[in-house]
């Protein structure tokens, strides 16, 4: 039966500076950090309330809501920036046109308004639709604790169903993405239940390098987390065509059947998203 | 004494009555009242389908003295009253469904009423004879309408066509959810909620505390955020659960649902399957119909058997039959029981005929429009129950005027060769008012009362739940008596101070209780006899103007043999749909929609096209997206995330228009209009699909994952 | 309990009691500093609980209402001011934008937003009304409502 979580059984912290969210974290490392609370606020509606003791960290919206680029050609999305920032970024729009693209069909306005690319990848939800955007553009986690600061490769970030390798006292500062070096041509593609406030069924990001040297594909709610097809990448790179690259695909794949939709239309959608990606490719 | 044209009122979009207050936030919803001292309530429910409870333990934690527990003991009549008394308002022993009532907890933390809720274990001895499929179960409803020698005029026919429809169920998402808050004083208790049948309501809780008088019993309507039939008859178990908290509590309760809750266990459409066969000649005359129509019930009768019935009613479409048997059954399941959802069971019929006929129409290699102009209905001609039609039902000219609107010719020719389009068409009818003689058991009353500034107040228990009730009857009344329409107040409706009009439902406000307003109006003329209403009030006091139902002259139908007229007027649409399928998902999107409608007189134009175009977004999203999953009985995607309703971004441009062919005994000549819209979208938006697709499809909702076998 | 939580509702400064927890949306409410704001679903997706927060377009349901804090929110008991409507009001009552009215509030604030900022939405009104459902109206009537009032913005 549903129930609503007991508010009053929560605790609630307010961190005013890094320092403070750190040690705060250190201190509890089995609290949840909120950043805009899309998730969070949606598990409390839901009575699956994780844990006792959030962590709030609007205060921090000076140091990290912030899209920059920095000196290598690359770009800094902050753990508070959310949905709005990062689509209505110019440095963005145009050279990560694939983060508008994911973050403009994520929810609805309301929900950019106040969603954050941090909160999306930590939620580590395989249907999250920025993850394998993300992924494609080779992105870096800076994660950081009151010890000091590491940098983890998202694709390597997710270890199963909603488990990272994130430790207890950490938290995410920032998403880095480096110089974009692929085509104009990129490819983006949710499978949804409607047209917009939709979660996906299937959800799929790729592009290639100049000569289609290299490829890029990522995906969505076909595994228990977010996957870059590395393989299936390579066979591309190889030359390969759909029939063979979906040989491949199918190997790195394992979409199950849920309240949303089915493992075999699933299996059918993705095989003809590749053909679709790999026609895309071919045009340029 | 009528009114003639040209009026002034009527036929004029006069601005919704309640819109300042809409529009600024001031209306009051059932959740915006503030009562001192009030505490929460909340339902404990089954967690399974069939079965007998063993044991109910409260668990350790939670301050249970604190507590108002309330259970069917505390009851003095475990009943829910509507057509049939089978369901309790609380499960005593016997579980027949999941999240079946058990017991009702109050207390004035809302939060530690959630951890109390969750500390409740609630042992069964499960049944696993549930049943979950149509004609598992036993059959609650049985119906049947013949006419003409079926089998002698199937032998007559070239060609058969046979085909099963089924339809899914669908949730009503009132974007406001069900909820009352109650008290009482002494022995009265008084309801506020969200419902649209206040004297259902009133019925019931009167009958389940076991009260006297009726005067115990004030049930009033807050402003409703959206029904469409779900709130019926599910309210009248909400009302009894708080006013029995309220009961043991001695003091005020309030019940709002939150929406998981109101979406597993509020009523939904009923589920069907349609068993068609079409006997017609090989150029295209039909002949012979043989529709076996089946709903899912659920697990109490509720209005199911009210249901049933209309679905077979319409089941013939709007189309002459040499010889029809129309046989409609309505079966038990566990599942939480099935209510009214706008269109009561002719949608579903309605989808199977239209259907069955664009599909007929290509395996006799005719045009889908030509085929159905061939066979339509005209005056004179006879339905199914034996019924002579007495209007013309002027479908050429509602057909002419859709084709063109959609310019249909030009497009289906521009689309037919393109793969993954697709243009479908239905047309449809839909009977105003309640079936048979059930506005003559009804009887319904309406007045109006004159008041000492001039003004005269309309008292009716017909609800406005967005439709525009508070606005429409002002206009009849004013126009009659002459008055500016802003000197003609609505009462909340509010058992304590309206008579009984009747439930809002079935098309019927307009229509039937209009025009009840329009002969109380008339009598109220007739008594001022030219006196201004102030002077007359001042010497006289409050003089009512007042109207009962009495049924137009030849209107006749036999209960026993389902025979005669089953309606006193039938509005008639046609819907053409135009459709994209995306090749990569087969995901179905509608691009465009049409819709022209006969609906009598049109009283406001810009309420009517709203009805009209809201009805067909429901319909369009009942083909769909909007898909109930259920698990053993019960809808298990209970979550706006997961029950899927056109956005903004799903829902196609609407285009609506009118052709007026007034009735004579509906309020200034209208006709129903509430449920038709819903009815053509169904087959309209599956025959577009088809074509799409270049094969048939039987079922909606269009579920992609259906569509997609490699 | 805690420290109250201020914010600065339709321009005035009030103290808000409830848990730093709450929804923003349950805090207005109970504490009946905005009964216009409603309830609908409490998950994000429904939209009848938009606010402006800070000139943003948000769910309150999807806010805390510790992050409110010291924050500008507006609701649609903002826009009436001294009994005059705003001309998005006006256009709802005209064209037939508001049938039961649940979804009408949070219609008007997207509207709101839309009519400062239509840089965020560029497909125009439907999308920018993409986060509000409706079940009544099949959303024609409130497109031309929210034309209208664009309409009258632009001084027709
Ligand atoms: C109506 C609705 C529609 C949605 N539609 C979509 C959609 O279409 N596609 C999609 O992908 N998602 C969708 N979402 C989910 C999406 O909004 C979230 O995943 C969002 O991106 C999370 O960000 P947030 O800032 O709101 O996270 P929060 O709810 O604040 O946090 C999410 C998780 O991340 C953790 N977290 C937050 N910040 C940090 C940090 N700095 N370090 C470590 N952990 C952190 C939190 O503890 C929590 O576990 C939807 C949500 C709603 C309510
Ligand atoms: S109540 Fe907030 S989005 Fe529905
Ligand atoms: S007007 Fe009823 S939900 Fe929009």
């Amino acid at each position: 039966m549903n129930t609503r979580t007991n508010i009053n059984t929560l605790k609630c912290l307010v961190p005013f500076t890094i320092a403070e969210a750190l040690e705060m974290k250190a201190a509890h490392p089995d609290a949840f950090p909120i950043a805009g609370g899309t998730d969070v606020m949606v598990w409390m509606n839901d009575g699956k309330m994780p844990g006792r003791t959030y962590i709030s960290l609007h205060r921090l919206a000076g140091e990290w809501r912030h899209v920059t680029g920095t000196s290598d050609g690359g770009i800094s999305i902050g753990a508070l920036a959310n949905y709005t920032d990062v689509r209505m970024n110019p440095l963005v729009i145009e050279r990560w046109p694939l983060l508008v693209e994911s973050a403009r069909v994520t929810g609805a306005l309301q929900i950019q308004n106040r969603g954050t690319l941090v909160g999306n990848v930590a939620n580590g939800s395989p249907a999250a639709d920025t993850v394998p955007v993300l992924m494609v553009y080779d992105a870096v986690l800076v994660l950081a604790n009151t010890k000091g600061e590491r940098r983890v490769p998202l694709s390597d970030f997710y270890t199963g169903y909603r488990q990272t390798i994130m430790d207890g006292s950490e938290l995410i500062t920032a998403i880095e993405l480096p110089h974009a070096a692929l085509q104009p041509n990129q490819y983006f593609r949710k499978v949804g239940t409607r047209e917009a406030q939709a979660i996906s069924k299937v959800v799929c990001a790729g592009g290639s390098t100049p000569g289609g040297k290299q490829f890029r594909l990522a995906w969505g709610s076909v595994a228990p987390t977010t996957i870059r097809s590395f393989k299936t990448e390579e066979t591309l790179a190889n030359g390969a065509d759909a029939e063979e690259a979906w040989e491949v695909l199918k190997t790195e794949i394992s979409p199950i059947s849920d309240i949303r939709s089915t493992a075999e239309y699933r299996l059918r959608v993705c095989r003809r998203i590749l053909e679709e990606f790999i026609g895309h490719q071919s045009v340029s | 004494m009528s009114i003639a044209p040209p009026y002034r009122y009527i036929g004029q979009s006069i601005l919704r009555r309640e819109g300042r207050e809409k529009v600024t936030g001031a209306s009051r919803y059932v959740d915006d009242n503030v009562i001192p001292d009030c505490l929460h309530g909340k339902t404990i429910r089954s967690t399974i389908a069939k079965g007998r409870i063993v044991d109910i333990s409260f668990g350790e934690g939670i301050p249970w003295d604190e507590f108002i527990i309330a259970t069917a003991k505390d009851l003095p009549r475990n009943v829910v009253v509507l057509i049939e008394q089978d369901q309790p308002a609380l499960v005593e022993e016997f579980v027949q469904h999941k999240h079946e009532p058990i017991l009702l907890l109050a207390h004035k933390d809302a939060g530690l009423l959630e951890d109390a809720a969750r500390a409740i274990t609630i042992t069964y001895e499960e049944d696993k004879s549930a049943a979950f499929e149509i004609g598992e179960g036993s059959l609650q409803k049985e119906y049947l309408i013949e006419e003409g020698d079926i089998e002698k005029t199937f032998a007559e026919c070239d060609v058969v066509f046979e085909e099963v429809y089924r339809t899914g169920a669908q949730e009503h998402v009132y974007i406001e959810p069900n909820g009352f808050v109650g008290w009482w004083d002494g022995d009265n208790i008084h309801l506020r909620g969200s419902h649209q049948c206040p004297y259902y309501v009133h019925k019931a809780v009167k009958t389940a505390f076991g009260l006297k008088d009726d005067r115990q019993v004030d049930i009033l309507q807050e402003t409703t955020g959206g029904a469409f039939g779900g709130k019926e008859d599910f309210p009248s178990t909400v009302a009894i659960h708080t006013a029995l908290l309220a009961r043991k509590a001695g003091r005020p309760v309030r019940m709002i649902y939150d929406r998981a809750e109101d979406m597993a266990c509020s009523t939904k459409r009923h589920p069907s399957e349609t068993r068609l066969r079409i006997g017609c000649t090989k150029d295209g005359k039909l002949k012979a119909l043989d529709c076996d129509f089946r709903i899912d019930g659920g697990a109490y009768i509720t209005l199911s058997p009210v249901v049933l019935s209309r679905g077979i009613l319409h089941g013939s479409g709007p189309y002459k039959w040499e010889a029809a048997r129309l046989v409609g059954k309505s079966y038990a399941t566990n599942s939480p029981p099935y209510g009214a959802f706008r269109g009561f069971g002719a949608p579903q019929s309605l989808f199977a005929i239209e259907s069955a006929m664009s599909a007929l129409a290509e395996k006799l290699g005719m045009c889908p429009v030509e085929f159905r102009r061939k066979n339509f209905l005209k005056k004179g001609d006879v339905l199914p129950t034996g019924q002579a039609l007495e209007g013309d039902p002027m479908l050429d000219a509602i057909v002419d005027k859709g084709l063109q609107m959609a310019d249909y010719w030009n497009r289906a020719k521009k689309i037919a060769p393109i793969p993954n389009r697709g243009i479908g068409l239905s047309v449809f009818l839909h009977g105003t008012g309640f079936t048979g003689s059930g506005e003559v058991y009804l009887a319904s009353r309406v007045a109006l009362a004159t008041r000492g500034d001039g003004k005269v107040e309309v008292r009716v228990s017909s609800t406005e739940m967005g439709q525009g009730t508070e606005t429409i009857f002002p206009q009849i009344a004013a126009e009659v008596l002459g008055l500016e329409v802003d000197d003609v107040l609505f009462v909340k409706p509010q058992t304590s101070k309206v008579p009984n009009s009747g439930p809002t439902v079935a098309s019927r406000t307009c229509s039937v209780v209009g025009r009840l307003v329009e002969r109380a109006a008339h009598d109220l003329k007739g008594k001022l006899n030219g006196t201004p209403i102030a002077d007359y009030h001042a010497t006289h006091g409050e003089t009512l103007g007042e109207a009962k139902y009495q049924a137009p002259p030849g209107l006749y139908w036999d209960d026993e043999k389902y025979r005669g007229s089953a309606y006193g007027a039938y509005s008639w649409g046609i819907n053409i749909a135009e459709v994209t399928i995306d090749p990569v998902t087969m995901h179905p999107t509608v691009e465009n929609f049409w819709g022209v409608y006969d609906i009598g007189t049109v009283i406001n134009p810009t309420l009517a096209k709203g009805q009209v175009e809201g009805g067909i977004a429901q319909g369009i999203g009942w083909a769909t997206c909007e898909n109930v999953v259920l698990e053993e009985g019960a809808m298990i995607n209970t979550h706006m995330t997961n029950y899927i309703i056109p956005t903004t971004m799903d829902a196609p441009p609407i285009m609506v228009d009118f052709i007026e062919n007034p009735y004579e005994y509906g309020g200034f000549g209208s006709k129903g209009v509430g449920e038709i819209p819903m009815d053509g979208p169904g087959p309209a938006v599956l025959n577009a699909v088809s074509m799409a697709l270049r094969r048939p499809l039987n079922k909606i909702p269009i579920i992609a994952e259906e569509l997609l076998d490699d | 309990m805690t420290e109250p939580i201020r914010l600065k509702l339709n321009g005035k400064e009030v103290d808000l009691h409830s848990h730093p927890m709450t929804p923003l949306l349950h805090a207005l409410r109970n504490e009946e500093l905005s009964p216009g704001t409603k309830y609908g679903c409490g998950e994000g997706e429904c939209g009848a609980c938009t606010v402006l927060l800070n000139g943003d377009a948000v769910m309150s349901c999807m806010v805390p209402l510790c992050q409110a804090e010291g924050a500008e929110v507006e609701t649609v008991e903002g826009l009436c001011i001294d009994g005059e409507l705003h001309p998005l009001q006006e256009a709802f009552i005209c064209e037939g934008g508001a049938q039961c009215g649940i979804c009408t509030p949070g219609m008007l604030m997207s509207a709101l937003y839309f009519l400062r900022q239509p840089e965020k939405a560029p497909g125009g009104v439907r999308e920018a009304l993409e986060g509000n459902l409706c079940r009544c109206t099949g959303y024609t009537r409130i497109y031309q409502s929210v034309e209208r009032a664009i309409g009258e913005a632009a001084g027709k």
